[in-house]
């Protein structure tokens, strides 16, 4: 077909962009009801470990605008089998039920919901609850559990548990000249989007339930509700047409839009409940970790030898699991090699998908270890990531649909100077600061899911593009315009998105990079039917200049379908529907992915991040002051937008690698910097200049668009890149992220 | 206007304010916020709240020309005052320098912080202390964005400051 309009591709400024940046695209907290809103206000435990011994509500209820209070022991009647509470992305487990009974599981657990007329109100209510609790000894601290160890029992639904291992990596790794083997440890992150998680469930007259929710899934949370309140499915509208921002967090439903539901079928009024910035550190977070890696090389570098293992930390309700150890049998070429992967139990919230789950987590242990056995066996770290690569998936035994990561090396490196580096630790200065570079490897899975979407062609010729996809900050309005512009000639800002809303065409959850493949490709799928149905009606018309035409000739220009090589000859739109009697045309396009392909191949994105720390040891002050990122990630719809998501990505990482931090007082198993000040994520004065390279990469099996998705690769890797700079500035190993002052003051100590 | 009539306890005081050039006579309970005043009552939710502590400034606006974190400002001592939010900057279809530079630079990504990346990016020019990008970077970072778009609010930060700054030469100049 083609595609004149030059849309897919160009760097197109986002369309809801004018609506962002004035202030008037609401979020889920920011929607009136008809009948006015009652708010609500969430009471969470204090404990970690427990059960509620006695709950005084006098003073709470008797405080002016409060209209009920919840506990366990008034919550009305729930669905009662687990099967009712699991979502789409459940995980083997029982999913929390709020407010189910006087167990206490994790500290910041919801315990209590004041409902009231105002905001206020229901907040200074449960400022009055008083609740007691049997307190029993918490358990929360990973790397004192972490004999209770254990193999997840239920594997997780989409995670591939660790292949079984090939060679022999423990003899291999003794018969090697050089070996490393080190544990890494990193604390639990929490995600924290900008956005409070907030409902706002409008209660309609005939019962129906409107629901605005920060969720990444309307459709998830649509069934998810209907399913625990036992309803209609079609008496529950979900929507989401903006979320600021998520993660990953908003993959399942949270606790804040059961609670409020619950609330507004009970009192059969509208309600909203926004949770405030401390509820977010007890929703969900990216697990503690603790791994060990031994790597083994011979002379020349090539590795002989890796094994990984992996402990996480999970809730005591869920068996949260992630792709941790896998990527370090299948970044390299390596024929001997064990992998292993397992959890404990502690008293905290279930852990949840964040930004590139296990990637993140086990490639810095993976490009943290390869990098110390490069020094160690005497050769350039790139060069030594050169001779290691690897054409094919060595865990999976299939072909990779692309891999332009030799790309993302070189140009990386030409673009940071790479070449200029002096290697030795301790040997670039720059004043009183030490200079570090250093570099690592990333890699996140390219899938394609099941999905749909619709096209509608109308008379005038204005295009609708509709599915029940998200966008989270991710582009998705703006690459959705672009690719329904694309088949019909027009500019992506005069197609209508239509996106966010559970009754829209059956979408995955906003998650795993796959929306701009998967919604995209369905996109692009429906504009060609339109475009064969209305082609069809044209060539039904007497004497019609395109009776022979096929689509793939013909073209749509100025309102007109023409033949591609002659504008002259076509009919303009509005005349071909009326003489078929129609409106408009609407055809739905669907999409999944190849199975009979996915047998022999396997899909991953690439990257190479460079990183320049600055050190003033005198101080302790770390700073990133250049980041190149390289990615290979197939064909790039908007270099804009797509920017921006590895930029996310890198700083996500650098906060990774120097900052973020849930700090557990183990003692108490509560949580201490449950706000923004104390949990720090990186801030303007943090980020210094990052520079984004997309190689070319041309895959016509990754998914139909060509496209392999950008929101995880920026992050992985990223860690270990910052790490690996710190050591070549410093001459210290750190291998307990986040790298802090006193990490690094207690280094400089310990090496006097 | 009594709106919080039917929402609390009947306890309000009398507060004028101007918002974004509209005169506004509200009745407002000791404790509400200048944030929960303008999200809730007054429908104006462009200002976000963030974290309701002061700490990640999704909530600035701008009172009397200064950016101030709007959460940490209880609404009855505002009597008088002269505040502007982001909805008073500018529409979709009649866009401030900033919004459009942050369109243009897509200086964010999910938007939640953007209303308060731009009120304090516009106290931030006026302020004039900024004069390089070094100095943005540190004058901006009480405005958290998640998303990392750091670089590119930088970006159109220092755009519109040179803008600004050509504009102010050409006048000194004519």
């Amino acid at each position: 077909m083609d595609t004149s309009s030059r849309v897919i591709g160009f760097p197109v400024s986002r369309i809801d962009g004018p609506l962002k940046v004035t202030g008037t695209a609401p979020y889920a907290a920011e929607h009136e009801a008809p009948d006015g809103l009652l708010h609500g206000f969430v009471t969470v435990a204090t404990i970690a470990s427990g059960r509620i011994a006695e709950i005084d509500l006098t003073e709470a209820e008797t405080f002016p605008g409060v209209v009920k209070i919840y506990t366990h022991q008034n919550r009305p009647r729930t669905a009662w089998w687990d099967k009712a509470w699991k979502d789409e992305v459940a995980l083997p487990g029982h999913p929390l039920r709020p407010l189910e009974n006087d167990r206490i599981l994790f500290d910041g657990q919801p315990v209590a919901l004041v409902i009231g007329t105002s905001f206020e109100a229901a907040r200074d209510a449960a400022s009055l609850i008083r609740m007691t609790y049997h307190e029993d000894e918490p358990h929360t601290d990973l790397r004192f559990e972490q004999d209770q160890s254990y193999v997840p029992k239920e594997k997780r639904s989409g995670i591939s548990p660790p292949p079984k291992p090939r060679g022999d990596a423990d003899r291999a790794f003794s018969q090697s000249p050089y070996q490393i083997s080190a544990d890494y440890f990193q604390e639990g992150e929490h995600h924290n989007p900008m956005e409070l998680f907030a409902s706002t469930v409008i209660y309609g007259e005939d019962g129906s339930l409107t629901i605005h929710d920060k969720t990444q899934g309307s459709q998830n949370v649509q069934s998810y509700i209907a399913s625990v309140f036992e309803l209609k499915p079609d008496k529950v509208r979900v929507l989401n047409k903006f979320v600021g921002g998520a993660f990953g967090s908003g993959l399942r439903p949270k606790h804040q839009v059961f609670l409020s539901v619950m609330a507004a079928l009970d009192l059969k009024r509208s309600v909203k409940l926004e949770l405030s910035r401390r509820e977010m550190f007890y929703l969900t977070w990216r697990p503690a970790t603790v791994q060990t890696v031994s790597m083994a090389a011979d002379d020349e570098g090539h590795l002989t030898a890796i094994m990984h293992h992996a402990v996480q930390a999970t809730s005591l309700y869920e068996d949260y699991q992630e792709v941790v150890v896998n990527w370090s049998g299948l970044a390299y070429r390596c024929d001997n090699v064990k992998l292993t992967y397992e959890l404990t139990e502690l008293n905290v919230s279930t852990p949840g998908d964040m930004r590139a789950p296990g990637a993140a987590t086990g490639v810095f242990a993976l490009e943290s270890v390869i990098d110390e056995l490069s020094y160690e066996v005497g050769i350039d770290p790139l060069d030594m990531r050169i001779r290691n690569f690897v054409h094919i998936d060595q865990n999976m035994d299939k072909q990779l649909t692309s891999k332009a990561l030799h790309a993302c090396y070189r140009e990386g490196a030409e673009r940071f100077g790479w070449a200029s580096r002096s290697p030795a630790p301790r040997s670039m200065r720059d004043g009183r600061d030490l200079v570090g570079w250093g570099m690592a490897t990333g890699v996140w899975e390219a899938s394609l899911m099941q999905s749909t979407a619709k096209v509608k062609l109308e008379r005038n010729g204005h295009v609708t593009v509709s599915a029940a996809a998200s966008d989270i900050g991710t582009g998705t309005y703006t690459i959705l315009a672009q690719v329904g512009a694309d088949s019909f000639g027009i500019g992506a800002e005069q197609v209508t998105v239509a996106i966010g809303d559970s009754s829209l065409p059956k979408s995955p959850v906003e998650g795993g990079s796959w929306t701009a493949a998967s919604s995209g490709s369905a996109v692009q799928v429906a504009a060609t039917t339109v475009r064969q149905t209305l082609l069809k009606h044209a060539r039904d018309l007497p004497n019609s200049p395109l009776k022979d035409a096929s689509v793939e000739q013909t073209a749509i220009r100025d309102g007109r379908l023409v033949l591609a090589v002659n504008d002259q000859a076509g009919v303009a739109i509005a005349d071909i529907m009326d003489a078929a009697g129609v409106d408009f045309i609407e055809e739905l396009g669907e999409v999944g992915p190849d199975q009979a392909q996915m047998k022999t191949f396997i899909s991953y994105t690439h990257s190479a991040a460079f990183v320049e720390v600055k050190v003033d040891e005198e101080l302790g002050v770390i700073r990133v002051t250049r980041v190149v990122s390289a990615i290979a990630a197939g064909r790039i719809l908007n270099p804009k937008t797509a920017r921006s998501q590895i930029l996310g990505g890198v700083v996500m990482g650098i906060g990774m690698a120097l900052h973020e931090e849930g700090m557990f007082d183990h003692r108490t198993g509560r949580i201490m910097n449950h706000n923004l000040a104390e949990y720090h994520v990186p801030a303007h004065a943090d980020i210094h200049d990052i520079e984004v390279i997309f190689v070319e990469e041309h895959d016509d099996k990754a998914s139909p668009l060509g496209v392999k998705g950008l929101g995880e690769i920026g992050i992985v890797g990223v860690a270990a890149a910052v790490a690996n700079a710190i050591y070549h500035a410093t001459g210290t190993r750190f291998r307990h992220l986040p790298i802090t002052i006193d990490k690094l003051y207690y280094a400089q100590e310990a090496a006097e | 206007m009594d709106l919080l009539s039917n929402r609390s306890s009947a306890s309000g005081l009398p507060v004028s304010l101007t918002i974004n050039g509209a005169h506004h006579d509200v009745s407002v309970d000791p404790w509400v916020t200048l944030l929960d005043l303008l999200r809730g009552p007054l429908s104006m939710t462009g200002t976000k709240k963030g974290c309701d502590h002061g700490q990640c400034g999704a909530c600035t606006v701008l009172i009397d020309g200064e950016r101030i974190n709007s959460c940490l400002k209880l609404a009855v001592s505002l009597d008088g005052a002269e505040i502007t939010t982001i909805e008073g900057l500018g529409t979709p279809d009649n866009m401030h320098p900033l919004q459009k530079a942050f369109v243009e630079h897509d200086a964010y990504q999910c938007g939640y912080c953007t209303p308060g990346q731009i009120c304090s990016a516009a106290g931030l020019l006026k302020e004039g202390h900024a004069h390089s990008r070094e100095e943005i970077r540190e004058l901006m970072s009480g405005n958290l964005c998640r998303c990392g778009a750091y670089t590119n609010i930088a970006d159109a930060i220092e755009d519109v400051m040179q803008a600004e700054n050509v504009g102010a030469h050409r006048e000194a100049a004519e």
